[in-house]
């Protein structure tokens, strides 16, 4: 009896090794393979001469599949770990490969420019906080934040109320989708293709001449004297906001018009039944329910205003007073070189946004999940 | 009834007038664009697109033959003599356009939409630094990552290359991408997941079977925005990508066009007209997703 005991025993130590040692090779071999795959596609891509159209079909699935396989092995290889482990692992698999890419990409470019900002010109000598004063002190960088204001003030409200207001009335029109479809439309243009559309809004010619702007041609239709609208300040300014808001509205539009689907008719029916207004509808039931939505929507527009470059970099170059931070950025950085202000500048643009992230996180933390 | 019946029509009068005043405002500079883009070339420059309709109606397709137009494209020049020339011959950049873009949407998505899983609905250590960082990276501008992305790539081969440009776009748009998924997979009912979790499914089926199915609409919306911001990308494109014109995206082809023939403006306008085509397609395609509010459907089932 006893001998047998120890002989089963010993086999199962042995079968145990066995099964241990097969999970690892499988383990490992699942990866392996799935590495040696991606490694050809990637050595196929790089030094094929195959026809463009081939080429374009194997960069797609291989770029799309690989992303898919990546998790799915990350994922594969967690679960063969002991419970304990891999529910440790478990949220690393999720969030993993955004933090490594986001890592790469943009974190430590932006503590690269933090680093560079205490710096010249050149990035050699240390000047502590020289470029910081400058930043906070210069009448280009102060006219600069009271634009940014202005764009931020002006351009989110007129994007996110024209937003709200076009999809609350689409959502009671039986030609919603044309509607829609008609507002969204500038965002399917490129900055270059915006530019020239603006170009025919706000063109100028002499008194006299044929106007081949819209925006004079109404103004000296109606008896006034045509204006080169880009050198009115402050208005300039306004009417640079104007093509930001006609670009966004549609952004604006969509996110909200998907939250407001998303709204229980039978809230809304209830609301009815007692007798509430239209108005008093939206008022009391589907804003608040649309609310976090909403600080998306102007979040992501606050952002947009404060990163704000294309449209001020093409119609006016920051002549006339319209200059704005990150313009200022691009032309410390790539005009004049002088790597410390535009570091500066950037980690500025940055720091400016913290508020309204702050103000985020704390809507966040009323809905935590598990 | 009756009284009831014409109030409610009155009102949805109102609404459609006020809607297509705005949609009118919204509409007439694209519609100065189309027109222009269908006038000869020394009326664009000389006169208001509007006169079209009176003085100088004049129309015709040769903005969009030239640009359009094969590698070898003829016409009569002033003096009477037959020219060739080299035409824009979009369609090799066309294909490059789809793709660097098809990845740099997918990819993103998949990725920012695990994230946002993991952040909403896992608990890890470091979760609330973590997300609050990729969240504080969205205000960082793009100029600064350039110069040293490109260092890391001239190292790693990757200049130049399909791969180089989808990372470079996945990286940008990973922090809005979070952010939004975030947003509406954070406001998924907590009973949805509560059964499956109880039932013992791994993490990775519930995203699969519940939270993607679940965030169609903002995926949808997600991915017109990616591939809106990727399709007119100019700057991207230029830095990683490199100016040889066997890789060149749509954006680069017109800004070359500009380049290499002045202030063509003529030509951008059927430029610009053209490289709208694929993305109004896209949005018409993918706007049911977000038009019918699968979400409201699927938690009340």
């Amino acid at each position: 009896m006893a001998v047998l005991d120890t002989g089963t025993q010993k086999g199962g130590v042995l079968s145990q090794a066995l099964v241990a040692i097969g999970r690892i090779a499988v383990s490992l071999f699942v990866p392996i393979v799935a590495f040696v795959i991606l490694w050809a596609g990637f050595m196929f891509l790089r030094d094929s001469n195959a026809p463009q159209g081939i080429i374009a079909m194997v960069a797609i699935i291989w770029g799309v599949g690989g992303v898919a396989m990546l998790f799915w092995v990350t994922d594969w290889v967690v679960n063969r770990t002991p419970l304990h482990v891999a529910k440790k692992l478990q949220p690393f698999v999720f969030v993993g490969p955004a933090l490594v890419i986001l890592t790469w990409y943009l974190f430590l470019p932006t503590m690269r420019s933090l680093y560079l900002s205490f710096f010249d010109a050149q990035s050699k000598n240390f000047v502590g906080l020289a470029n910081y004063v400058f930043a906070f002190t210069d009448t280009k960088m102060l006219e600069s934040f009271l634009n940014n204001l202005l764009w931020i003030v002006l351009g989110t409200g007129g994007a996110v109320g024209f937003g709200l207001l076009i999809a609350l009335l689409a959502d009671r029109s039986r030609l919603e989708k044309v509607f829609k479809s008609l507002i969204f439309m500038p965002m399917a243009i490129s900055f270059v293709g915006a530019g020239v559309i603006w170009r025919f809004v706000y063109a100028y010619k002499p008194a006299g001449e044929d106007q081949i702007g819209l925006l004079n041609a109404l103004v000296t239709f109606f008896g006034a004297d045509p204006q080169a609208w880009f050198t009115l300040r402050p208005w300039n300014n306004v009417f640079l906001i104007v093509i930001l808001i006609w670009l966004q509205t549609g952004y604006a539009m969509v996110i909200i018009s998907a939250a407001l689907k998303g709204v229980p008719s039978s809230i809304i029916e209830a609301g009815k039944i007692d007798g509430a207004s239209e108005l008093r509808i939206i008022r009391s039931i589907i804003i608040p329910f649309i609310f976090s939505t909403l600080v998306t929507v102007s979040t992501t527009i606050i952002i947009i205003s404060l990163k704000i470059f294309d449209i001020v970099f093409t119609m006016t170059n920051g002549n006339f007073g319209t200059e704005v931070i990150a313009s200022m950025q691009y032309k410390q950085m790539f005009r004049f070189y002088h790597y410390g202000r535009g570091s500066a500048i950037a980690i500025v643009l940055v720091i400016a946004v913290i508020p309204v992230m702050w103000y985020n996180l704390r809507q966040f933390s009323k809905r935590e999940g598990f | 009834m009756t009284h009831a019946k014409r109030k409610k029509s009155n009102w949805n009068l109102v609404v459609n007038l006020i809607l297509l005043v705005l949609v009118i405002v919204w509409s007439i500079p694209i519609i100065g664009l189309f027109i222009s883009s269908i006038r000869p070339q020394d009326n664009v420059l000389s006169t208001g697109w509007w006169t079209v309709f009176g003085e100088h109606s004049e129309l015709s397709l040769d903005n969009y033959r030239q640009v359009l137009g094969g590698s070898q494209y003829t016409f009569v020049d002033s003096a009477g003599n037959t020219v060739r020339a080299s035409g824009d011959n979009l369609s090799r950049a066309f294909i490059n356009s789809f793709t660097v873009t098809i990845p740099s949407v997918i990819i993103p998505i998949l990725i920012a939409s695990a994230a946002a899983f993991g952040f909403a609905w896992m608990i890890f250590p470091g979760r609330k630094f973590f997300f609050t960082t990729v969240v504080a990276l969205l205000v960082v501008p793009l100029q600064i990552a350039l110069i040293p992305i490109l260092r890391d790539y001239q190292s790693l081969g990757l200049t130049g290359s399909y791969l180089g440009i989808w990372l470079a776009h996945t990286g940008f748009g990973l922090p809005l991408g979070i952010y939004l998924l975030y947003n509406y997979i954070s406001t998924i009912p907590r009973d949805v997941f509560e059964s499956a979790f109880l039932d013992g499914a791994r993490p990775m089926v519930v995203f699969n079977r519940l939270v993607l199915p679940l965030s169609v609409p903002a995926i949808a919306s997600l991915a017109i925005f990616q591939f809106l911001w990727v399709w007119n990308d100019l700057l991207v494109a230029l830095v990683f990508l490199g100016g040889t014109s066997d890789v060149a995206v749509l954006t680069q082809r017109l800004a070359n066009m500009v380049g290499s023939r002045g202030q063509d403006w003529h030509l951008l306008t059927a430029g610009a007209f053209v490289a709208m085509i694929v993305p109004l397609a896209v949005f018409f395609g993918l706007q049911r997703y977000f038009v019918q509010g699968l979400m409201a459907g699927s938690v009340k089932g």
